[in-house]
């Protein structure tokens, strides 16, 4: 499948990616228009910027979708790699297909009915047992069950290409279940774990349908913030914010891409290594 | 598969997952069927009881199908499926048309070149959907680029309102969900066999019947697996139309949201939330039997 792309592809390729990149591109620019007004260009100016660092409302709604993104991608993880095991290993367990189907139906399942959903039983419950109150606690657990999913699937892939008799073989030589697991299979499997993580925390800090429904007063997340500004029209500092938020999200992605590269090319050195 | 672990042991890994998923996934779904077929009442939360225990023992079942009869004759609701499904259907089309060959570009570049596209189309996808969608307003406004570029080219004269249209909506689910089909179609035509192309041409046929007559066949699973990863999410969405649209872009997604914070109406909602459902097993169960196909291969 190589050398000769006819034209018209490469040309309706390039015209894909500018669609792409093009409106990020174009806000960036006028996240540093002087002008207040989107229509005028009013000369370079850092000013949104410098706004930006004082307006309260912002920074707290960044820094609690901060804690909620690293509490979701944690909790996310362990509960995602916990049941990607479960399926990949035990072939029959009562409840394998509900666990199969609840690890898929996340990833299908629209935000919005996932959210009321979720919201009617936070609701029944809070008026039950008084717990949980609307509020980061119901965030954290909203997103954990869709995020999670998403790192099953991440996981599950990676344990297809793990080397299970390293295991066997570490089992053989004496260690215990646990003990061979963390030195055999959890390594082979860090990149994805890695990769989960960052997905998770992406998906919980972008996340605004779900915490909307969700979420009780006081408790306002960086995209819910985001999306009460906007919806009256643009503004000049959410340009400022998106630019950050965007430049922040290309060094993080190209900066895992190649740490994720680099482990991966050092791994299969190191078992090329071992056979010989 | 248990030599590793004591016979129970297994179960500190499954029920973890299990558990959480069951009660905060799917069990939320069992409450939204029961106050779908609760009353509206004031009072917190704002539906009425379904059973109920009188003091003389006897247990009332109080279903009200009240809910689902008034979708049925409130004609909102059902104009807001229709619009929503039309839309999600169309967007997804021009999504194949422009995806389809982005990724066949991509499957025929070499190895090295594929995975930096890859990325670039990926990319997008880390970022900030809500700040996407916002972004898309620069481009499309009256004063934004595209009526710039298209005035200063003397295309136009006045500039177009795009803004708050049924257009603006294609334009933001396009935008939004491009690379949901660019990564399925990619995976199906990286893995198609080249020489039976060759022996197609070396049989005399023209490359289009070539394309018509093996390559199209052969990716109809990436085809059905990037339709679906557009449809689902676009006949659900509430940004975009929230946003971009028009106060006549009446999709589902904002009709429940408008239930909920507007009208506070929780069993309305909870009726529409299920309808909405019973609507997206067709697609979802599609999805599911080609991305398992496509697993397996």
């Amino acid at each position: 499948m190589q050398n000769r792309v006819p034209p018209l592809l490469i040309s309706i390729l390039a015209i894909g990616i500018a669609i792409l990149y093009l409106p990020m591109l174009v806000l960036i620019a006028y996240s540093f228009n002087a002008s207040a007004l989107v229509s005028v260009w009013g000369g370079f100016s850092t000013g949104w910027y410098t706004q930006l660092v004082h307006n309260d409302q912002i920074l707290d709604a960044a820094w609690l979708s901060l804690k909620i993104g690293i509490i979701v991608a944690t909790g996310s993880v362990i509960l995602g790699t916990l049941a990607a095991i479960a399926l990949f290993r035990f072939k029959a367990f009562r409840g394998r297909l509900l666990l199969t189907g609840m690890v898929n139906a996340p990833l299908v399942m629209p935000e919005i009915v996932t959210g009321i959903t979720q919201l009617l039983l936070f609701v029944s419950m809070l008026h039950f047992f008084g717990w949980p109150h609307r509020g980061i606690t119901t965030i954290v657990i909203a997103h954990i069950a869709f995020c999670s999913a998403y790192v099953t699937v991440t996981v599950q892939a990676r344990l297809h290409g793990a080397d299970r008799s390293l295991e066997e073989a570490a089992m053989d030589l004496g260690s215990g279940p646990v003990r061979a697991f963390i030195d055999t299979t959890l390594p082979a499997i860090a990149p994805a774990l890695a990769s989960s993580w960052l997905l998770s925390f992406t998906l919980s800090l972008d996340d605004l349908v779900i915490s909307s429904f969700v979420s009780g007063p006081g408790a306002s997340t960086l995209p819910m913030v985001i999306f009460s500004k906007v919806k009256l029209g643009v503004s000049p500092d959410v340009n400022a914010l998106a630019s950050l938020i965007i430049g922040a999200v290309g060094v993080c992605v190209l900066f895992a891409g190649y740490l994720m590269r680099r482990t991966e090319r050092r791994r299969v050195l190191d078992a090329q290594m071992a056979e010989r | 598969m248990t030599s590793w672990l004591s016979r129970h042991g297994k179960w500190f890994i499954i029920l973890p997952p299990l558990l959480f998923l069951m009660i905060f996934f799917l069990i939320p779904f069992g409450f939204a069927l029961v106050i779908s077929l609760a009353d509206t009442a004031v009072r917190v939360p704002p539906f009425s009881d379904i059973l109920s225990i009188s003091p003389d023992w006897h247990i009332h079942l109080t279903l009200n199908l009240g809910n689902f009869k008034y979708l049925f004759n409130d004609e909102v609701y059902g104009l807001s499926y229709y619009y929503s499904i039309k839309t999600a259907f169309f967007s997804t089309l021009i999504c194949l048309g422009l995806g389809y060959p982005m990724a066949y570009a991509i499957a025929r570049t070499s190895r090295s070149t594929q995975s930096i596209l890859l990325l670039v189309i990926i990319l997008p996808f880390w970022t900030s959907f809500l700040l996407r969608v916002y972004a898309l307003e620069g481009i499309i406004r009256e004063t934004g680029l595209l009526n710039t570029a298209l005035l200063w080219l003397g295309v136009i004269h006045h500039p177009l309102q795009i803004m708050r249209t049924t257009l603006a909506v294609y334009i933001g689910i396009v935008y939004s969900y491009l690379p949901f089909m660019v990564l399925p179609l990619f995976a199906t035509l990286e893995k198609l066999d080249h020489s039976l192309l060759e022996a197609a041409g070396d049989l005399g046929s023209p490359p289009w019947r070539a394309f018509l007559d093996v390559t199209l066949p052969l990716s109809t699973q990436g085809i059905i697996a990037g339709s679906m990863l557009v449809f689902i999410p676009a006949i659900g969405e509430f940004v975009i139309p929230t946003l971009l649209g028009g106060p006549n872009n009446l999709m589902i997604g904002r009709v429940l949201w408008d239930e909920f914070f507007g009208n506070r109406d929780w069993p309305v909602a909870s009726a529409v939330a299920i309808a909405f459902l019973v609507l997206l097993v067709g697609p979802i169960a599609l999805y599911q039997h080609y991305s398992s196909k496509q697993l397996e291969s």
